[in-house]
């Protein structure tokens, strides 16, 4: 686990944190101790208590037991005082769909204490730099699903808070909306922000965190820096299509000796399946075939999955688990690792 | 409908982003006043967007006075004109009693959606919320008022007490309108839909809004009945209006009306905020 701080420096410092709903711990037992100015990112599937977790951070849920200091303020007793330097955007758009994106911006501004004029001034600042100005007028239900998330966060900054909360910030949004919100997450963190992001990719987590808690089941079940979780799981799997499927098991053989590896020969006849340590290997591996004259129509080597980290951590596959706030069943989305 | 909006809308990490996300200046924090109204903007934002919602406060008391006037006036007045200058105050008061629950309704609706998160993770006066929409309601009620006491002039009604009896009438009306208020929004928040909320106040409002002195004087009823009519608070509403609009009021009864109000924001607006904190 993580090193102590027992210096001031720390943005989120908690013990013991735990929070009950009727028969189900959802968050069972965290302890988390966040340097300022860093990326965490909370890993895990739906209902493992990621979202919980941070809506207790964010003041929004009082923890059943558990002692938590939020930028050196105590998160039950100072309650007002974590809620001047946090930000929560949480996983269901926090914004007013009524209303208009710029309308909005407005109604956190004056909530803020700014003037009509400055509240007005900050909106189209944000909608500027956040590419919203040609909807700024349109209701934000309109708005589609990366410009929703994109209103969502610039009202999280209206005051650009010192914590910000991020609960699964690109879920369900198309790759180009993705890297948008990324982009974003990355200049916030540049100008100082310490941000919390939950997510259920580990390539999120990978892009953006300086450290990751994989979470399940309302505890922390690993903790480190991407590198140190992707060397538990290792780099990913490498998948590999020969043309002629007499060449297979010659392939095959060539893999195992370079990868120091067990080859998986899934039911296709075409294709092997190794699972990979050290990527530098593959293109020796590759290599090799090409020498050994066996054409290949396809290969891919893909990051290892959230569902593959689990299977790792727990010895089980991610299962559906009923989503603890809103007693709906949650399906588990899942994504298949990119080609890399 | 604007999905293509944002492939137009390309992003670009510049300085005017880097400039406008590290504006870190946190300005003085606004008192409970200025964030009440600053939701009651909301709330009139909202009328903006949907004006079908004024339907309640607008074609309701027009509705209400009209077929009430016109089927009862000749059967419990003998005639339509005398009838109206005791049915408009109680009838008044029932229109607006009745449209407060649409109070609880909206809340129950909202709360349900992410932005009430932020709301409760600002560093703001936690009730200014629902006090902000609560204002709006009042100018809600004032309207319908306006609407229906023009009417009841078009129609006949000639109160004894003149403008100010009417003006304080609806001022007393108004306040208990927005103590009322309190217990819809905290069913609002213990309600699991609008649907439950909508049967509940009709469960609570038929009964305390018929079974008064609003249509007919209480002394024809049977005495188990009367005494009902006598202890219901819409009852002791109707008498300090009906009384103020005809310059008949006593303290007393105005007394009763204050003191009820009071005592309903006395428990349901603490209820309220602490179901509003917990949720």
């Amino acid at each position: 686990m993580g090193e102590k701080h027992a210096n001031g420096e720390l943005a989120i410092e908690a013990k013991g944190l735990k929070k009950i709903f009727g028969e189900n711990k959802a968050v069972d037992g965290v302890d988390l101790a966040i340097p300022k100015g860093t990326v965490y990112g909370f890993l895990g599937p739906n209902g493992a208590g990621k979202t919980t977790t941070v809506r207790m951070l964010a003041t929004l849920l009082r923890p059943d037991e558990g002692s938590v200091k939020i930028l050196g303020y105590d998160l039950m007793g100072e309650a007002t005082e974590v809620r001047k330097k946090v930000s929560l955007t949480g996983q269901f758009a926090s914004v007013d769909g009524d209303l208009s994106g710029m309308e909005n911006l407005i109604l956190i501004g004056r909530l803020l204490g700014f003037s009509r004029k400055e509240a007005k001034e900050r909106a189209m600042e944000l909608l500027t730099a956040f590419g919203l100005k040609d909807a700024a007028k349109q209701q934000v239900k309109n708005y589609s699903g990366g410009m929703k998330r994109r209103i969502d966060i610039a009202a999280s900054i209206v005051v650009s808070p010192e914590l910000l909360f991020l609960d699964e910030p690109t879920t369900g949004l198309d790759p180009r909306s993705r890297n948008q919100v990324w982009d974003i997450i990355r200049v916030l963190v540049s100008t100082g922000t310490t941000v919390l992001l939950t997510t259920q990719y580990l390539e999120e987590a990978d892009q953006l965190a300086d450290r990751i808690a994989v979470i399940d089941q309302g505890k922390i079940i690993a903790e480190g820096t991407s590198g140190e979780l992707k060397a538990s799981v290792g780099a990913g799997k490498l998948h590999v299509r020969v043309l002629d499927p007499d060449q297979r098991a010659e392939a095959a053989k060539l893999l195992t000796e370079e990868l120091h590896v067990d080859i998986q020969l899934p039911s296709d006849p075409l294709a092997i399946v190794a699972q990979v340590s050290d990527t530098e290997l593959v293109t020796n591996a590759l290599g090799k075939l090409a020498n050994a004259n066996i054409k290949l129509t396809d290969f891919s080597l893909g990051q290892p999955s959230l569902d593959e980290v689990f299977l790792t951590l727990t010895g089980k596959p991610v299962e559906d688990h009923i989503d603890e706030e809103n007693g709906e069943e949650v399906q588990h989305i899942h994504r298949k690792g990119e080609v890399g | 409908m604007n999905h293509n909006l944002d492939t137009e809308n390309k992003l670009e990490v510049d300085e005017a982003m880097i400039s406008a996300l590290s504006s870190r200046e946190r300005p003085v924090k606004p008192n409970g006043i200025s964030t009440s109204l600053t939701f009651g903007w909301r709330a009139l934002l909202k009328i903006k967007y949907v004006p079908e919602q004024m339907l309640d406060v607008t074609a309701f008391p027009i509705m209400f006075l009209l077929m009430f006037t016109y089927l009862f006036g000749g059967a419990i007045a003998g005639s339509t004109s005398d009838y109206l200058q005791f049915l408009l105050p109680g009838i008044l008061a029932m229109t607006v009693v009745t449209i407060t629950m649409y109070t609880g309704m909206e809340l129950n609706n909202d709360i349900r959606k992410g932005v009430f998160d932020r709301f409760r993770s600002l560093p703001i006066w936690g009730p200014s919320v629902l006090v902000g929409m609560l204002l709006v309601d009042t100018v809600r009620y004032s309207l319908a008022s306006a609407i229906m006491i023009t009417l009841g002039f078009i129609m006949g009604f000639r109160p004894d007490g003149g403008l100010v009896g009417v003006l304080l009438g609806v001022g007393l009306l108004l306040l208990f309108s927005f103590s009322l208020s309190w217990i819809w929004t905290t069913l609002g928040l213990i309600l699991r839909s609008e649907k439950s909320l909508m049967g509940v106040s009709m469960l609570v409002l038929f009964p305390l809004t018929f079974v008064s002195n609003v249509f007919v004087d209480p002394r024809t009823l049977p005495s188990w009945l009367e005494a009902f009519v006598e202890v219901n608070p819409i009852s002791l509403l109707v008498t300090a209006t009906r009384g103020l609009m005809h310059g008949t009021a006593t303290i007393e009864e105005i007394s009763w009306v204050l003191l009820a109000s009071v005592i309903i924001i006395g428990i349901f607006a603490p209820f309220t905020m602490y179901l509003y904190r917990k949720k």
